[in-house]
């Protein structure tokens, strides 16, 4: 482009600049390396190497779409790694199963930022410069603009030049004169594209300034709680599982209790859920410190959806399931209720789990270990079961039944090694520890007895559910910077910086001659009908297709 | 909340009735196209008109992909067909299936939107939500977009060009992704979940129409570094500084959209999961598509980058749009299909 257009700030044209000719002689020492460290930062902040890092940035998440990763789905990952046993260690080690906490991610965007600070800091300052200085002066030549044209108009350069700018209210503009009585005019206007634009990049720093806090402040808990149980927070040995930010020691949790009171699902016919709600009942602050006062409850219903917020922490609903209880009676005519939460395998509820009596009563020393008694087996909401193998057609409880296999024998809970709470040690039964008994389909209701007179009732169901309390104290300054990052997005890609200039010279009997140049940073073909009605302005009476709100 | 079948009946026959209209729609534009006369003799006058000075072309629409390539073209007026224009009958018969395409897009673009606005009401909330459903709007968003542009272009030929991805798209609709309307799984009925999925498909729809702008400027482009063949089809395309006009004013339209649509993804993910960005596969490919069009808009203001270059990137962009609806829905699960509960 023959213009070199100084206003549009920071323009690639400047980028890519030839190298100034004859190179001053190379430094040596000290100023050879500020010389290379100022080469690299020229470099990173150029548009090319911006362009070339977003790729980087688009290209290295491709294996976090792809590949299995840790923190979505451990089993997945676990299972990929046992399929592919040459590839799968090499990728893991190379962190291509936890792509976004990965050190080469990091850097990609790390270098992304740096540059984008090194652009925007000189592209505000010259901005502001800009915004104080006046448009700039008129081109010697405007016939070498992209657009231009030249008119005759009615009367002295000076009246001309009044109707000129009369036309021109949303213009910033300036008159200059030139010898022999000759008047230039340059305007501008779209400044607000470069406001757009410099708010859309400092809000991309401030995106990922709020993500970042996140990670550091913030923190999640599940816990599982069953109909009628609760939890108070304020530690993190409450919840099941605990992921904390980088900053979190756990002693700042706020402090709220919940109990579950009930859990209802519905389902349409065709079993799709159509609603799942949990009645809970929470207290916070004071009233939840004191364990054993008793007010200060609100009642509340959680539902996917529809997060609780307490105390700047958020309450999820995630998941369900169900309780199983069970009543035994032991040989010595002693009592036990137990139940335990089983684990959904399928779409239909179908869930598995285990019951463990590890004190049976009756028994001293050693005889304990041998008499412990395990339940397991599947608990089906509406079951099924054609050939005496039960599985749930609905996820509905409307006809619960468990198929339970009982054990007795050591459990083998003492040595330490921690158990599934949805199984028992195979081990154990394959050494011969621990002795296969009966199997038995239950009902509600329905009762099974043992060799040595043990009975076993199925006494009915509870209902889960799964709670997540969720903690980022910047989420919503990441909504914020979002939302300027949109209007910032928006202004810049619908405003248009445009330029025209006016030189109006005295023609002969009492007439001028106007020579009109325009130049459009962007969207030059956006350019001419307006440049049209610019150029009309010169002409003495209003053009007749003149639209008011095309000078925008 | 029960699913009305009339309702649902009368929608499939909508769809059916745009899927017709688009394919006759198809052939008749592609009648139109192969009996155009070629971009350089119809625009050539127009062109030099408003560009007067000498110099002038470099730097007219700002793009490069003019500088050698304009002139060429305009040679190729001079030489080839001025004598043409004189034996033309009085409406050619391109014209005329010109004419008929467009009227049979318009009728199909009218039982499209009745079909969508049927299924919506058949199954008591908005139509978008399973992946029939969602397509079908992407479809209907192209065609309206091309309706739109065509309304300010009458001359604009690249109807049949449209219309492929969208015929293509819209047999897969109703072919593989058909799926009786439903109700919706609590995690999926959200206020924010609609807003998102509306505003992501209309977006997927604008940049579906921008992406095959861009292949076909690439097209042409090639066609005239190869040497603009005056005899070849690509020489009825429009010319290079109209195409990318097009690709770009409609990217510049959906991105916006696009990062709307993302950001209200994440108002749901919080709401919904806990956490308002998983990078879960969906998010992830959302994100690289988003990445690749910030991408494309800077290339565009990049010098050596311009032009065929940037048209390249939107076309990728395009291509990970597609990926992301497709292949990521089908193949890879993420949070989205398991969504919640259950
Ligand atoms: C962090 C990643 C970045 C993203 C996602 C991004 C995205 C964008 C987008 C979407 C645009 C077009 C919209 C507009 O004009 O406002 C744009 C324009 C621009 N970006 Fe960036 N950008 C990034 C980093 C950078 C960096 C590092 C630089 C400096 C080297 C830079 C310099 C520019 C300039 C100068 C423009 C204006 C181009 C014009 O006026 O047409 N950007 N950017």
């Amino acid at each position: 482009m023959s213009v070199r257009d100084d206003t549009h700030l920071r323009n690639d044209d400047q980028l890519d600049a030839p190298p100034a000719s004859a190179p001053p002689p190379p430094p040596r020492g000290i100023g050879a390396w500020v010389a290379f460290a100022r080469n690299i930062w020229r470099q990173l902040t150029s548009m090319r190497v911006a362009l070339i890092l977003l790729f980087m940035l688009a290209l290295a998440s491709l294996p976090g779409a792809l590949l299995p990763q840790w923190n979505l789905n451990q089993a997945k990952t676990a299972t990929f790694l046992i399929n592919h046993p040459t590839l799968g260690p090499i990728l893991n080690r190379l962190g291509f199963f936890g792509v976004f906490s990965s050190p080469w991610y990091a850097a990609i965007y790390l270098a992304l930022f740096t540059s984008l600070i090194g652009c925007l800091v000189p592209r505000t300052w010259d901005f502001v410069k800009a915004l104080r200085a006046k448009p700039v002066p008129t081109p010697r030549n405007l016939f070498r603009l992209p657009h231009q044209a030249g008119v005759a108009a009615a009367g002295e350069p000076e009246a001309v030049a009044g109707r000129i700018e009369a036309g021109m209210a949303r213009w910033r503009r300036t008159r200059r004169s030139e010898p022999a009585g000759v008047l230039t005019i340059s305007a501008e206007k779209g400044f607000l594209r470069e406001v757009g634009n410099l708010v859309f990049h400092l809000s991309l720093l401030g995106l990922l300034a709020a993500i970042a806090v996140g990670k550091l402040l913030g923190f999640e808990g599940t816990i599982v709680v069953t109909e009628g149980g609760g939890f108070c927070s304020g530690s993190p040995s409450v919840y099941d599982t605990f992921r904390p930010g980088l900053l979190v020691d756990g002693t700042r949790l706020a402090p709220f209790c919940v109990d579950v009171d009930s859990f209802t699902a519905e389902y349409t016919d065709a079993g799709q859920a159509t609603l799942f709600n949990a009645a809970i009942r929470y207290r916070t602050g004071a009233a939840a410190a004191d364990a054993t006062g008793t007010d200060g409850w609100t009642a509340r219903n959680l539902q996917v959806n529809d997060p609780l917020r307490i105390s700047g922490e958020r309450l999820y609903l995630l998941g369900h399931g169900f309780t199983p209880s069970f009543q035994v009676t032991f040989p010595n005519g002693e009592v036990r209720e137990a139940s335990q939460t089983f684990q959904p395998s399928d779409g239909n509820l179908t869930s598995e789990g285990a019951v463990k009596f590890l004190n049976p009563p009756g028994y001293t020393g050693d005889e304990v270990r041998q008499h412990q008694l395990a339940i397991v087996g599947i608990f089906a909401p509406t079951a099924h079961s054609p050939g005496g193998v039960m599985t749930s057609i609905a996820p509905a409880p409307k006809n619960p039944g468990v198929a339970i296999q009982l054990y007795r024998g050591d459990l083998g809970m003492e040595d330490g090694a921690s158990q599934s709470i949805f199984g028992i040690d195979q081990r154990q039964v394959d050494n011969g520890k621990l002795t296969k008994l009966t199997r038995a389909n239950l009902m509600v209701g329905e009762s099974m007895t043992l060799d040595d007179g043990t009975t076993i009732t199925f006494t009915g169901y509870k209902q889960w559910v799964q709670l997540q309390t969720s903690y980022d104290p910047a989420q919503g300054y990441a909504l914020i910077f979002a939302i300027t990052l949109l209007t910032g997005l928006m202004l810049s890609l619908t405003i248009k910086r445009r330029r025209v200039w006016y030189r109006i010279k005295p023609g002969p009997d009492g007439g001028s001659w106007v020579e009109v140049g325009g130049l459009a940073r962007t969207d030059q073909a956006g350019y001419g009908e307006e440049f049209d009605s610019l150029v009309d302005l010169a002409r003495d009476r209003p053009p007749p297709l003149a639209k008011p709100g095309s000078s925008r | 909340m029960a699913i009305n079948t009339t309702l649902e009946a009368l929608s499939d026959n909508g769809f059916g009735a745009a899927a017709a209209a688009y394919t006759v729609a198809l052939i008749c534009s592609a009648v139109e196209f192969s009996s155009r006369r070629t971009a350089a003799t119809r625009s050539a006058g127009r062109e030099y008109a408003t560009v007067g000075a000498p110099g002038a072309l470099l730097t007219r629409d700002g793009t490069p992909g003019g500088v050698p390539i304009v002139p060429i073209a305009g040679a190729q007026a001079g030489i080839g067909h001025i004598g043409r224009v004189g034996n033309e009958p009085k409406i050619p018969w391109g014209e005329r299936f010109g004419k008929a395409g467009l009227l049979v897009t318009i009728l199909g673009f009218a039982a499209h939107v009745f079909s969508i606005v049927t299924r919506g009401m058949s199954a008591g909330r908005m139509p978008l939500g399973n992946m029939y459903e969602f397509t079908s709007l992407i479809c209907a968003t192209v065609i309206g977009v091309w309706l739109a542009v065509k309304l300010r272009q009458r001359a604009l030929g690249i109807g049949v060009f449209v219309l492929i991805p969208v015929v293509l798209l819209m047999y897969v609709a109703g072919a593989i992704l058909h799926t009786p309307a439903a109700v919706l799984q609590p995690a999926l009925n959200s206020y924010w979940k609609w807003i998102h999925v509306t505003t992501i498909s209309i977006s997927s729809g604008i940049l579906l129409f921008s992406g095959v702008a861009s292949v076909l400027y690439i097209v042409r482009t090639r066609w005239e570094v190869r040497g603009a063949r005056p005899d070849s089809v690509w020489a009825k395309l429009p010319e290079p500084a109209t195409l990318d006009r097009i690709a770009y004013r409609t990217a510049i339209l959906a991105f916006p959209l696009f990062t709307f649509a993302v950001i209200t993804g994440a108002l749901w993910a919080e709401v919904a999961w806990g956490r308002y960005w998983n990078w879960d596969p969906k998010e992830t490919c959302a994100f690289i598509t988003w990445v690749i069009y910030a991408g494309y808009l800077h290339a565009r203001s990049t010098a050596g980058w311009r032009g065929t270059k940037s048209a390249w990137i939107s076309v990728v962009g395009f291509a990970s749009m597609m990926f992301n609806l497709f292949f990521v829905n089908m193949v890879i699960s993420g949070l989205h299909s398991y969504a919640g509960l259950n």
